[in-house]
C-alpha cells in the first residue's frame, strides 16, 4: 500500500461538559449545528477540501451518535480503498488497557494507526471548533519553514487573550515561549489547537510523554512545551479568518447567529469549499401561506406555518400556525405547536412544544429559582423533552429529564 | 418486502410535449418537485419494494440521468450482489443500437434480464410519478394468477385533452379486476382508467411477448404486445388510489408541480413511510435574508431569497435577489432572478438568469419556460 504524505487525527473524545444536556448522550463534535450540520462536519470537510484522504477520529465520550453518523465515511467522499475515515476507540492489549488520558496520550495509543500509513507528517484537530481553513497551505508553510511542529494561531483582542494558550514567537514566526492562559500576555497570538508535526518526532516526544508519571498527557500542557523547551523548531502559523470555539451553550447559540444576516460573519455559501454533512432524506422546505419569515436559516423538510425571526431550523422541523420563533436555533425534527412563543432558545433533537407554551419568556419573582450558571440568558430544552400546552420555561432555564 | 422482482426502467420516452424541459435531457432526468427528478420516484417507489435489482434503459440525451444515478448509491442500489445496472444502446449484428420503440429496448437487454434470479419483472417507464411500493400489485398479481398486471388509476376527475395525450393506455375492467378491452391512445376514451406505465409478468412471458413481437417487426409494447394480446392472456388491473402526476405536456407538469403547494398531494408524494432518494448535493440550508420571504411555496437547500416568492417551487441552489417578485413560478437549480424582476406563471430551468428589472409572465393554462441556461 503506498503511504500518504500526512494523517490527520481528530481529537473528538472529550465531553463538552459546558453544553450540559446537549452532550449528554452525545460527544461535543456530534452536537447539531447550521441547520443541516454536525460540529465534527467541519474538521472533516476541511480535511477533505484539503486534500487529506486519511483521518483517525479518536472517540472516547458516548461514541454512538458520533460513530453512526460517520458510517463509512460516504458523505465526506471518505469511503476510500487506501485510507479514508476510521472511528479509533479505546481498547485493550494484551497487557492493559486503558482510556485515554489527555490529548497527547490518545494519539499515543493510537500510533501504530499512524504508522500503517508511514507519513511524513501528522496533523492534530479537535472535533469542538467551527471554521474553514485549508490545511493543505499549512503543510507548505510548515514545510518551507524547515518546522519540527507548526501550530495555527490567530490573532485575538489583547483583553481575551488570557482566555487562550499564548505563543511568543521571534521574527521569523518562531515559537520560543508558550504561555498557557497567561494573566499577562505579550503577544495575541492564540493557539488554534491544530498542530502539524513530523511523524518522527512527535513519536519519540509522545513516547517519552507516556513515560512520564507526572505528565498530564496534554499537547498543549505538556508536548508542545517539552518540544519548545527541547530546541525543536516550533512554528506558528497565523490563521485569519472565521474561527469559533463551540464548547459553551452561549458560543453555541452565538455560532449560529453568526449564519444569519446578508453578510453574515461566517459564510456557508462558498462552492469551492463545501461543508459535507450526512443529509436526511427529505423534501424541500414548505412555508405556508400563513407564514412569515425573516433573516433565518431553513433546513429540508421543514413545514413553517408560524413566524420565524432570526432562527436556524434544522431538518424536518415543524412549526404550527400563530407560533413565533425568534433568535433561536431549533434542532432536527421538533414540532412547535400552535401559538407557542420561543425566545433566544436552543431547542434540542425531536422535542414537542405544546400549543401556546412560552419558552425563553420573561423571568418572574414567583419561579421556582434555577441555576444559569451554563446557560446565561439563553434557554435550552433538551432532546425528546415534551414542554406541555401553555407551560412557561423562564429565560436561562434548561428543561431535562430528572436525574433518576 | 419482496426479493423476487427485479426492477426495468425504460427511460427513452421522446415526448415533444414537453417542449424545452427535454431539449437537453429524457423525460427520465426532468427535475421536479423542488429537489427531485422524475425517475427518483418510480426508483425510490422500487427501492422501497425491497427490490435490490434494477436495470435502467437509457437511450436518449442520457448524460444527464448517468450524472444524476451515478453508481446508484443514494438509492442503496450500488451493491456486490444486484444493484443498478444503466443499460445504454448498443450495436451488435442484431442490434442496431437505435431503438425504434420499447420493444426493440427491452429485447437488446433481455440479457440482463435473462441473469436476474428473480422470478417477476416489474416493467416501467419514467414519466409516472407516483409514491408508492409495488407489495400489493404483485400480491394482487400472484392471488389472481394474472399473466399481466398493469397499473391504473381513475382519472375521471381530470378533464380529457387529446393535445396532450402521451402514452395513453386505458383500461376496462371487470368485477374481478380482470381487464375486458384494453385501448391505446384513443380518440374519445370510453374509460377513464388510466395506465401509469407499470406493468408485472414473469420474466419469462416478457421474453417470449418480446421476441414474439420482435419477429413480426413489430415494435410498441403498450400497442403492439399489452394491446394485440388483450385477449389471448389473463390481464388484470391493479388499481392505484394515490396521487399520480403525469408529466404528458408542459402545462400538466407545470400543474403536478403546484400541485404540491396543496397539503394533501404533498403528503401523498413526499410520504414519509415511503422517502423518495435522489442525488445529494451538500447544500447549505436556505436563507432568507433582509426583507426576503416566502408564502405558500416549496424551496429547497442551498436557496437565498433575498425578494419575495408566492405560490412557486425553488429548486436547489436558487437565487432571488432584492425586490424581485416571483409567483406562480418553478425556478430550477441554480438559476437565478436579479433584483427588481417580476415573474408569474413562469417555468425557469436549470441556470437561468433573468436579469434585473425584467417582468416575465406565462398564464395558468400556459406557462412559458425559459430553456437551460439562458439569460434574459
Amino acid at each position: 500500500m503506498p503511504g500518504k504524505q500526512i494523517v490527520a487525527m481528530l481529537l473528538a473524545g472529550g465531553q463538552g461538559s459546558r453544553l450540559g444536556e446537549l452532550t449528554k448522550s452525545m460527544a461535543k463534535p456530534a452536537v447539531p449545528f447550521g441547520g443541516k450540520y454536525r460540529i465534527i462536519d467541519f474538521p472533516l470537510s476541511n480535511c477533505v477540501n484539503s486534500n487529506i484522504d486519511t483521518v483517525g477520529v479518536l472517540t472516547q465520550y458516548e461514541p454512538l451518535a458520533l460513530n453512526a453518523y460517520l458510517g463509512s465515511g460516504q458523505a465526506w467522499d471518505l469511503d476510500r480503498n487506501n485510507g479514508g475515515v476510521f472511528v479509533l476507540p479505546p481498547y485493550m492489549s494484551i497487557d492493559s488497557g486503558r482510556w485515554y488520558s489527555g490529548t497527547a496520550n490518545a494519539i499515543y495509543q493510537n500510533l501504530p494507526f499512524i504508522e500503517q500509513y508511514d507519513p511524513d507528517y501528522v496533523l492534530i484537530l479537535s472535533g469542538d471548533h467551527i471554521y474553514k481553513m485549508d490545511y493543505a497551505k499549512m503543510l507548505d508553510h510548515h514545510i518551507r519553514m524547515g518546522a519540527d511542529a507548526t501550530i495555527a494561531v490567530l490573532n485575538v483582542p489583547l483583553d481575551e487573550a488570557h482566555r487562550f494558550g499564548i505563543m511568543n514567537t521571534d521574527d521569523d514566526g518562531m515559537i520560543i515561549e508558550f504561555e498557557e492562559k497567561p494573566s499577562e500576555p505579550k503577544s495575541t497570538k492564540a493557539s488554534m489547537g491544530i498542530y502539524i508535526f513530523n511523524r518522527e518526532l512527535l513519536r519519540d516526544y509522545l513516547i517519552r510523554d507516556a513515560a512520564d508519571a507526572f505528565s498530564e498527557h496534554d499537547f498543549g500542557k505538556n508536548v508542545i512545551p517539552a518540544m519548545i523547551g527541547g530546541g525543536q523548531r516550533v512554528f506558528a502559523w497565523e490563521f485569519s479568518g472565521y474561527w469559533r470555539d463551540v464548547g459553551t451553550i452561549a458560543s453555541l447559540w452565538e455560532a449560529n447567529m453568526d449564519l444569519l444576516g446578508a453578510s453574515p460573519r461566517f459564510d456557508l455559501y462558498q462552492k469551492d469549499w463545501r461543508i459535507y454533512s450526512r443529509s436526511p432524506v427529505l423534501p424541500p422546505h414548505y412555508i405556508g401561506g400563513d407564514a412569515s419569515v425573516e433573516d433565518s436559516l431553513i433546513t429540508e423538510g421543514c413545514i413553517v406555518h408560524g413566524s420565524i425571526r432570526h432562527s436556524v431550523l434544522f431538518a424536518g422541523v415543524s412549526i404550527a400556525p400563530g407560533a413565533i420563533v425568534e433568535d433561536s436555533v431549533v434542532m432536527p425534527n421538533t414540532v412547535i405547536g400552535p401559538g407557542a412563543v420561543i425566545k433566544k432558545a436552543i431547542i434540542g433533537e425531536g422535542v414537542q412544544i405544546g400549543g401556546g407554551a412560552k419558552i425563553g419568556c420573561e423571568r418572574r419573582e414567583s419561579d421556582a429559582p434555577y441555576d444559569t450558571a451554563l446557560t446565561g440568558d439563553i434557554t435550552l430544552v433538551a432532546s425528546s423533552m415534551h414542554i406541555l400546552d401553555g407551560e412557561r420555561v423562564p429565560s436561562g432555564k434548561v428543561v431535562s429529564r430528572k436525574k433518576a | 418486502m419482496t426479493n423476487d422482482a427485479f426492477g426495468l426502467i425504460y427511460t427513452g420516452e421522446a415526448n415533444a410535449q414537453l417542449r424545452e424541459l427535454t431539449f437537453t435531457r429524457s423525460v427520465a432526468a426532468v427535475p421536479f418537485g423542488g429537489r427531485y427528478r422524475a425517475i427518483d420516484f418510480v426508483l425510490s417507489n422500487i427501492v422501497n419494494t425491497g427490490i435490490t435489482s434494477v436495470g435502467l434503459i437509457a437511450q436518449r440525451n442520457y448524460h444527464s440521468l448517468m450524472d444524476h444515478l451515478g453508481s446508484g448509491k443514494e438509492w442503496d442500489l450500488h451493491r456486490k450482489r444486484d444493484g443498478l445496472f444503466i443499460l445504454p444502446p448498443f450495436v451488435t449484428k442484431d442490434n442496431t443500437g437505435v431503438y425504434r420503440g420499447t420493444v426493440d429496448a427491452i429485447r437488446s437487454v433481455l440479457g440482463f434480464v435473462r441473469r436476474n434470479k428473480q422470478r417477476y419483472a416489474i416493467l416501467t417507464g419514467s414519466h409516472t410519478i407516483y409514491n408508492s411500493t409495488f407489495d400489493a400489485m404483485l400480491k394482487q398479481h400472484i392471488a389472481t394468477g394474472a399473466d399481466i398486471t398493469i397499473m391504473y388509476s381513475d382519472e375521471s376527475c381530470n378533464r380529457f385533452d387529446k393535445s396532450e395525450q402521451y402514452d395513453d393506455l386505458r383500461l376496462k375492467v371487470d368485477k374481478t379486476g380482470r381487464v375486458t378491452e384494453l385501448t391505446f391512445n384513443p380518440l374519445d376514451p370510453s374509460s377513464s382508467l388510466t395506465g401509469c406505465d407499470a406493468y408485472i409478468m414473469d420474466k419469462s412471458l416478457l421474453e417470449y411477448l418480446v421476441d414474439d413481437a420482435a419477429s413480426r417487426g413489430e415494435y410498441d409494447f403498450m400497442q403492439d404486445v399489452l394491446v394485440k394480446n388483450q385477449f389471448k392472456y389473463k390481464v388484470y388491473g391493479y388499481e392505484y388510489k394515490g396521487y399520480v402526476a403525469r408529466l404528458n405536456s408542459l402545462a400538466q407538469y407545470y400543474q403536478h408541480n403546484m400541485n404540491l403547494l396543496r397539503a394533501e398531494v404533498a403528503a401523498d408524494l413526499f410520504n414519509p413511510a415511503h422517502p423518495i432518494y435522489t442525488k445529494v448535493k451538500d447544500e447549505v440550508p436556505a436563507c432568507y435574508v433582509g426583507s426576503g420571504r416566502a408564502l405558500n411555496s416549496f424551496v429547497a437547500d442551498g436557496c437565498i431569497i433575498e425578494g419575495e416568492v408566492e405560490s412557486s417551487i425553488l429548486f436547489r441552489g436558487v437565487r432571488i435577489e432584492k425586490g424581485a417578485r416571483v409567483k406562480n413560478s418553478i425556478i430550477m437549480q441554480s438559476a437565478t432572478v436579479c433584483s427588481d424582476c417580476d415573474l408569474d406563471y413562469m417555468v425557469l430551468d436549470k441556470g437561468v438568469t433573468v436579469n434585473s428589472g425584467r417582468r416575465l409572465a406565462g398564464y395558468k393554462t400556459y406557462p412559458v419556460i425559459l430553456r437551460k441556461g439562458t439569460t434574459v
